[in-house]
């Protein structure tokens, strides 16, 4: 009695082992700008590489990954709904700063404006500002730097009507230079605060 | 003049202060779309935080857009389930870390700075595959398995 009741919990957990998937389809596209990254799919140790513009790799009742090349037309029906509701792309502006302090550039102004543009055509607006350095100061200088930066921008959007918590700053400190330099150089165009409105 | 513009321009979007625990925001919502949380079944629109381990729910009329703190985006199509399983993002290094799966339904992907930083640190899971994404757009479907 035991060994068949024992018996049968084994095929029974056999049977709800076998697993049941249904078919999947990945395809990889071009971005905006025309690059194509890459994405990497594995299954059961078997890996296939979707590097071309609309190259797609299928499971089909759990087989391995079928390469398979579609059309642009195919993808945009296919996957019509999810395309759609991809949000606006994040857009960024640039402001810049005078050596060493958080004061903006006279120039620097009238890029608000354009902010305030942008930021009328998105539905659920939020903005994220980014402070960069040049290579002149230590990294944990530049990164208090970069921070005080954004901060100030950040003062500056609230001021002109933004709601704060509508608002978050962030500091790269130098390492993100628009302008590659050596250590220790001056460079005003890496002193500059990236507007991100998303 | 231009203070009164941007205020009417953000009326919209609730003022609600970011959490520290927030990973991204719903831009896009369409349709019948729920997010579940801690168990409960939350009505999603545009404007709404999204956390990780949040689940975006979409009807067979629905459909949904979420940007995260990294400038990943993800958009479902109708009848989808997805899950954001782990996300880490430290926005002055770049680094961090994204796991999101896809249980059925359509998914677009657009890869952010987390991808940027440390190409395959995003993984987008189905119910058959795991997949390494290496900067990159591309979509997913899964169908529901035949009974």
């Amino acid at each position: 009695m035991g060994a068949l009741i024992v018996a049968l919990i084994g095929a029974l957990m056999i049977i709800a082992s076998i697993e049941r998937v249904g078919n999947e389809l990945v395809v990889v596209l071009p971005s905006a700008d025309g690059h194509v990254g890459m994405v990497v799919v594995e299954r059961k140790g078997e890996r296939a590489v979707l590097n071309q513009a609309y190259a797609a790799s299928r499971i089909v009742d759990g087989s391995p990954p079928q390469a398979q090349q579609l059309s642009i037309a195919d993808v945009r029906s296919e996957f019509a709904g999810a395309l759609a509701a991809l949000p606006e792309r994040p857009k960024s502006f640039l402001v810049y700063f005078q050596e060493g302090t958080d004061e903006l550039t006279a120039e620097s102004s009238v890029e608000f404006e354009k902010i305030l543009v942008e930021l009328r055509e998105r539905a659920a607006p939020d903005v994220v500002v980014i402070g960069h350095t040049d290579r002149l100061a230590a990294d944990d200088y530049n990164d208090r730097l970069s921070l005080q930066r954004a901060q100030r921008v950040g003062q500056e959007l609230t001021r002109l009507g933004i709601p704060p918590g509508r608002i978050q700053a962030a500091g790269r400190g130098e390492r993100e230079p628009l302008i590659p330099t050596a250590d220790g150089v001056a460079e005003p165009r890496n002193r500059r605060v990236e507007i991100n409105v998303r | 003049m231009r203070h009164i513009a941007a205020a009417a321009v953000l009326a919209l979007a609730v003022a609600a202060p970011a959490q520290a625990n927030d990973v991204g925001e719903i831009k896009v919502a369409k349709g019948t779309v729920h997010v579940e949380r801690d168990g409960k079944r939350l009505p999603a629109s545009a404007g709404m935080p999204i956390r990780q381990s949040d689940t975006l729910v979409t009807g067979p009329d629905g459909s949904a857009g979420v940007t995260f703190s990294d400038n990943s985006m993800l958009s479902a199509g109708p009848n989808s389930v997805l899950v954001v399983d782990h996300y880490t993002f430290d926005s002055t290094t770049h680094a961090g870390k994204f796991d999101a799966s896809l249980k059925k339904g359509s998914l677009a992907v657009v890869s952010g700075k987390i991808v940027k930083q440390s190409p395959g640190a995003m993984r987008v899971r189905t119910p058959a595959a795991i997949m390494g994404v290496r900067g990159t757009e591309f979509v997913v479907q899964v169908d529901e398995p035949a009974k």
